[in-house]
Formats: structure tokens, C-alpha cells, sequence
């Protein structure tokens, strides 16, 4: 990637309590990318803020847990604000692999598509997710297929690269800020964008407690069949209000 | 309904409304969340003064005893008061988020300076 791509390009990476992982996944990214790195410490009750500052990344502090996609979309307020062109959302846990950033935004450069999506189940990499979470995934896959016409692997991929409007998107009241997942996909679609899977590896790290566990994916499965209901309900227009 | 039983839901109705006004005279409770509980007492008052409307209304709800019809009544007011409050909620969490949110984004700026 060139420096003046990169100039326009902002990975963001909402953190919560990751200070034993988030310098090697930035010394990680390092090695594939100089670009701006934004951490967005997510009420971390750990040293999570001042290790990625430390490790040369830009750390916007919430001051109390907002959760995953609210945090998530403070990083985008932010790169709004500061004129980004694109934005590389991953996770700050290391899950992600830095190698497939390139392999990710080229297709935005190129204006292919307005988001890309990694997914761990399109060729390479071993990802072998527990079973109820793969059932889930190939579930909400097909309710994707069936309403985007296009064939989705990874639904809940948190690995995305996109282009302005797309991070426009995302800022405004319709992004979902619990979970933002498989409906995040149909409201792009229903919006117009455009989006595209790429390969990508995923680890499964050890001892690491999943954002969902023990209850939440009941929660989780139907929220998420919600979301999608009155997505399709609305239709087309109502999003940006 | 018997003389005892209207003084006693009498009472209960301007008891409700007594307390609602002394609660938003303390300030501790906003006048625009007082409305819904203020027609609950009101709504008291004039059952028990004017009991035909009870009646009426338990025909044309088809219900058989006027009972019937003050607890059906009184448990669907309940649950608009808490789907109201879930709406509020939930308005005001978006709030919360967006200030955090700006807060934050403030903060990083001023830092930058």
C-alpha cells in the first residue's frame, strides 16, 4: 500500500479490557501497515488505554462501557471528523489478522465495492467456531442469501474495510450499537452500498470469553431476527432519519 | 356499589391525587410524568361518582361484573404508563450514548492542541 493511500486510511478498534493482547496486535498491524491506528478504550477497568498509546496508536477513552458497536462507533465519529477516506474496522484481540488488511481494502481503493467483509470461511484458514455459534452463522447466512441474493459466509465478521459513505453510514441513528451483525449487512444492501467477502484468517484464542456467552445467544438470535424484521420493514428510504 | 365501598374508592381516588401534586410541588416529580398518574386518580373520582358510565362501558366491553372492567382497565393503563417509560428509556440511552460519544471525541481533541 502506498503512503498516500495510507494517509486516508484509519484502522479503527474498539477495546475493552485488552491490555494483555492490544500491543501485539498494533505491533502485529505494524508489520503490515503504517497507517493510523485508532483504539477506542471502551471503559477498560486495565491498563488497555496507555498500552496502546505506548504502542503508538491514537486512544480515544469513553469514559464509562458503552459496549461493542457504540464504541465501535465513536472510532467511525472520529474518522469523520478527521476526514478519512476509509476505515479498516478489526478487533483489538489479535483474532484478526493484519495480513488480509491489503487484501481488504483494495477492493474499496478500486472502488469494487463500498465495504468488504473478511470471512474466515471463504478458502484458507482453519476457523473451526463452536458448534451452536456455526449453526447461527449458517442460519443467519441463508436468511442473508435470501434477501440480498448474495451469498454472505461470515455473517457476524467484525473485520470490514469501507469507504466514506459507508463510515457516514455507520455514524448515523440506524447503526445498530448493541451487536451490530448480520442486520448491519441487509441495511447496507437495502441502502444500496455494495459489499464483497474476502478470505481472511481468524484465530481462536485461548482462554478468551467471547462477547457471546453464557445466555446472550438467545438474546443475541432474536434481537438479531428483530433487527432484521424491522429492517425490512422500513425499506428503503426511512435509514437516515 | 354500596356506601362504604364508594367512600373507600373515593378516598383511594383523592389520596392518588393528593399524593401525585404534593410530589410534583416537592419537585420530585416532573409535571410532564405526573399527567398519566393524575388521570388515574381522576379516573377514580368519576367512576365512583357517576357509576353509570362504569356500567356502559361493561356492556360494551361485554364483560359480565363491573369489577371486570376496572381491572382489565386498570392493568392495560399500567402496562401504556411502562411501555411509555421503555420509550423514554430508551431515548434517553441513545442520549447517553451520544454524549459519551462526544465527550470522548472532545476530550481526544483537546488533547491534540
Amino acid at each position: 500500500m502506498s503512503s498516500e493511500q495510507n494517509r486516508h486510511l484509519v484502522i479503527v478498534m474498539p477495546a475493552y479490557n485488552e491490555a494483555d493482547r492490544i500491543i501485539s496486535t498494533i505491533n502485529n498491524i505494524r508489520q503490515h501497515s503504517d497507517t493510523d491506528i485508532i483504539v477506542v478504550n471502551d471503559g477498560s477497568t486495565d491498563e488497555t488505554a496507555k498500552q496502546a498509546m505506548d504502542a503508538g496508536a491514537k486512544v480515544i477513552d469513553l469514559p464509562f462501557n458503552l459496549g461493542y458497536g457504540a464504541a465501535l462507533q465513536t472510532g467511525f465519529k472520529y474518522a469523520l471528523k478527521q476526514g478519512y477516506r476509509y476505515a479498516v474496522q478489526m478487533d483489538a484481540d489479535g483474532q484478526h489478522d493484519p495480513s488480509a488488511i491489503q487484501a481488504l481494502v483494495e477492493p474499496i481503493l478500486k472502488g469494487e465495492a463500498d465495504i468488504t467483509l473478511g470471512s474466515r470461511f471463504l478458502g484458507e484458514g482453519d476457523y473451526k467456531a463452536p458448534f451452536a455459534r456455526r449453526a447461527g452463522m449458517i442460519l443467519f447466512s441463508i436468511i442473508l442469501r435470501v434477501i440480498t441474493g448474495k451469498k454472505v459466509t461470515d455473517p457476524t465478521s467484525g473485520f470490514q474495510a469501507m469507504n466514506r459513505k459507508v463510515i457516514e453510514f455507520y455514524t448515523s441513528d440506524a447503526y445498530p450499537v448493541d451487536y451490530p451483525d448480520a442486520d448491519v449487512i441487509i441495511m447496507l444492501h437495502m441502502q444500496g452500498f455494495s459489499f464483497k467477502e474476502i478470505p481472511v484468517i481468524m484465530k481462536r484464542l485461548p482462554g478468551k470469553v467471547s462477547m457471546h456467552s453464557g445466555l446472550k445467544p438467545f438474546y443475541y438470535t432474536f434481537k438479531m431476527f428483530l433487527s432484521i424484521f424491522v429492517t425490512l420493514l422500513r425499506g428503503k428510504g426511512e435509514e437516515k432519519a | 356499589m354500596t356506601l362504604h365501598q364508594k367512600v373507600f374508592a373515593l378516598l383511594l381516588g383523592i389520596g392518588i391525587l393528593a399524593l401525585i401534586l404534593e410530589m410534583v410541588r416537592r419537585r420530585r416529580l416532573g409535571e410532564e410524568y405526573s399527567f398519566l398518574w393524575l388521570l388515574i386518580g381522576a379516573g377514580i373520582i368519576v367512576l365512583v361518582l357517576w357509576q353509570g358510565l362504569l356500567e356502559r362501558v361493561t356492556r360494551l366491553i361485554g364483560a359480565v361484573a363491573p369489577t371486570t372492567t376496572i381491572f382489565i382497565f386498570g392493568i392495560v393503563i399500567l402496562v401504556l404508563i411502562n411501555l411509555h417509560f421503555s420509550v423514554k428509556i430508551s431515548k434517553l440511552s441513545k442520549q447517553v450514548k451520544d454524549l459519551t460519544q462526544q465527550i470522548a471525541l472532545l476530550r481526544t481533541d483537546k488533547n491534540e492542541d
